[in-house]
């Protein structure tokens, strides 16, 4: 228990330190590089808690796929990449916003559940997951890939040019 | 480990992502933005999973990562439009529909 609590602290430092980077960098390249190290702290913290399938889907879709495409994007809208100005006049507003939604959330999640455990038995075997998907969850399922289908169609009627 | 130790830091995530999605003004990290939130939403659900011991969590996980690929690829799109017409990824520009 002791070296997974190590473990955590560190994983969440980094990533609360690269999610902080991503919204101050001035730079858009470095912003999707720091958010490459949340989405693998993210993956991290999933192995932690025993959801190994999941954490190899966000490795595998996240920072392969996503962080690909946001990379392109980069480069097909040429956004400026020396050291400009990235931000609206809003930052103040937005912190004490930020600031104030997080301590809300905190004080809620202290208040509701206090030192709840989490107790670790064995890691979720994918077998499991996968007959949960193709029994309870099909229909969703099935939804959600015509959803991705539709959106990848989307995408090109958008994106082409004509 | 404790709940309160995953679903606070999730917590801290979502609030940065908010952060970003209202001070920035580049269309692209404004997804990225968006995607740190829906990562903290994929922490939550995790750790509840772990927590009452449900693969539900899990599933809903899957979905939700599926889904934010297609909103990427989408939102993309619409940058790289707003882009063609604007000559400019910044988000402030599109205003014409402003009274």
């Amino acid at each position: 228990m002791v070296a997974q609590n190590v473990a955590f602290w560190i994983i969440a430092i980094a990533m609360v330190l690269s999610a902080i980077g991503v919204v101050r960098t001035s730079n858009v390249v470095h912003a999707a590089l720091y958010l490459v190290i949340v989405l693998a702290g993210a993956a991290a913290q999933y192995i932690l808690l025993a959801a190994e399938f999941v954490a190899w889907v966000q490795v595998l879709i996240y920072i392969g796929a996503v962080v690909i495409l946001f990379l392109f994007g980069i480069m097909l809208t040429r956004s400026p990449m020396g050291d400009l100005d990235l931000d609206n006049s809003q930052r103040m507003p937005a912190f004490v916003a930020s600031l104030a939604l997080v301590g809300t959330l905190t004080a809620l999640l202290v208040d509701a559940f206090g030192n709840s455990k989490v107790v670790i038995d064995a890691p979720t075997k994918t077998s499991v997951l996968s007959s949960d998907i193709f029994r309870l969850y099909i229909v969703p399922f099935e939804a959600v890939s015509i959803l991705l289908l539709a959106a990848l169609v989307g995408a090109i009627v958008l994106a082409r040019r004509d | 480990m404790i709940l309160n130790q995953f679903l606070i830091l999730a917590a801290v995530l979502f609030c940065i992502g908010i952060y970003g999605v209202l001070v920035r003004r580049n269309g692209v990290l404004v997804l990225m933005s968006i995607e740190l939130m829906l990562n903290a939403v994929n922490l939550n659900l995790i750790a509840f999973s772990a927590y009452l011991k449900d693969t539900s969590g899990q599933i809903f996980v899957l979905f939700v990562i599926t889904i934010a690929a297609a909103e990427v690829g989408v939102g993309l799109a619409i940058i790289l439009l707003l882009f063609r017409n604007f000559r400019s990824p910044d988000l402030d520009q599109a205003q014409q529909l402003k009274g």
